[in-house]
């Protein structure tokens, strides 16, 4: 049970994700053309029950599954980095369609040409890695 | 059945997600697909070039296995739980992909201009692929998190930070689907 939860977890995941439709790049495109209400009713419906969640969580201060309390680490305040970074993952988001769990899930579908993508996203997160110390943030 | 195998509406996969989310709070986890290709980065190596990958890996397998859940998710949904109804896009997006010289619009989740191994075997498909992937993976390490961390986990837990990410996804999205895309095709 200590791994198969995460597995399940992803299992739950991927199958939520293809049957929404949330991992088709027509979604996506017809998202950015804002024809269609389908992928904001997606976002908006996970992150309005997401803040009743963890309302609930913080409220009951919940524990976790192994007994400490739930923290969900604050990130650094910036504008930088999340404003520039996000408009370079929005440019491949909307060309290649896929999002980093997405990519994970359309392998499963039997999509193999993913692969590029995915060996693609790891060079990308491997430059940044090299070169982080030397652009703002 | 037809429940199931028909598309899911928004209404009850947004809440669905929301789940996937909480359970990994629950677990004493987070939300964030996008750690996991810096763990790949570091088990292919990369952290003798950058002490970014220095870090131990298996404290990061718990998300690998989140990974390879999506994997047979995504494998469970498209072979055991789907129909063959196509994407219900709104017909002035399927014009719009008609005038790329896109056909069988929504029949499958990826365009076969983009994903068929006959348009990956070009220059332009492979570089579209590959641009494509270098931007999110650049991208989300740069912003700290993807849609799961950011637009998920950051928003539900109501952090500004994540705000500002999310704008950046949808100014990144708007350049590229309005005046980048039209260019390619």
């Amino acid at each position: 049970m200590k791994y198969l939860k995460f597995i399940l977890t992803g299992i739950l995941f991927g199958i939520v994700l293809v049957k929404s439709e949330a991992v088709s790049w027509y979604r996506i495109y017809e998202m950015f053309h804002f024809d269609s209400f389908h992928m904001y009713g997606i976002i908006g419906s996970a992150v309005f029950t997401g803040i009743l969640l963890l309302q609930f969580v913080k409220a009951k201060n919940l524990n976790s599954i192994e007994g400490k309390p739930i923290n969900i680490p604050n990130k650094a305040r910036s504008v930088t980095r999340y404003l520039v970074g996000g408009s370079i993952f929005g440019l491949g988001w909307a060309l290649a369609g896929a999002c980093p769990g997405p990519m994970y899930i359309l392998l499963g579908t039997g999509v193999f040409s993913m692969l590029i993508v995915i060996a693609a996203a790891m060079l990308g997160t491997f430059v940044y890695g090299v070169i982080s110390d030397k652009i703002p943030h | 059945m037809d429940v199931i195998l028909d598309p899911w509406p928004w209404y009850v996969s947004g809440p669905l997600i929301a789940l996937v989310m909480f359970l990994l709070v629950y677990f004493g986890k987070t939300f964030g697909m996008s750690s996991n290709l810096r763990t790949f980065c570091t088990l292919a190596g990369a952290g003798r070039r950058s002490t970014f990958f220095n870090f131990n890996w298996r404290d990061q397998k718990w998300n690998l296995l989140v990974v390879l859940g999506a994997i047979i998710g995504g494998f469970i949904a498209h072979f055991f739980l789907s129909n063959d109804t196509p994407i219900q896009l709104n017909p002035s997006t399927m014009v719009k992909l008609e005038t790329f010289g896109f056909s069988n619009i929504g029949e499958t989740l990826l365009p076969k201009e983009i994903y068929s191994w006959e348009a990956v075997l070009s220059l332009k498909g492979l570089l579209i692929l590959m641009g494509g992937g270098f931007l999110v993976g650049f991208g989300t390490r740069y912003a700290g998190g993807c849609t799961s961390g950011h637009a998920i986990t950051g928003l539900s837990n109501l952090q500004v930070p994540s705000l500002i990410a999310v704008t950046g996804f949808f100014i990144g999205g708007l350049v590229m689907t309005h005046f980048i895309l039209p260019l390619l095709f």
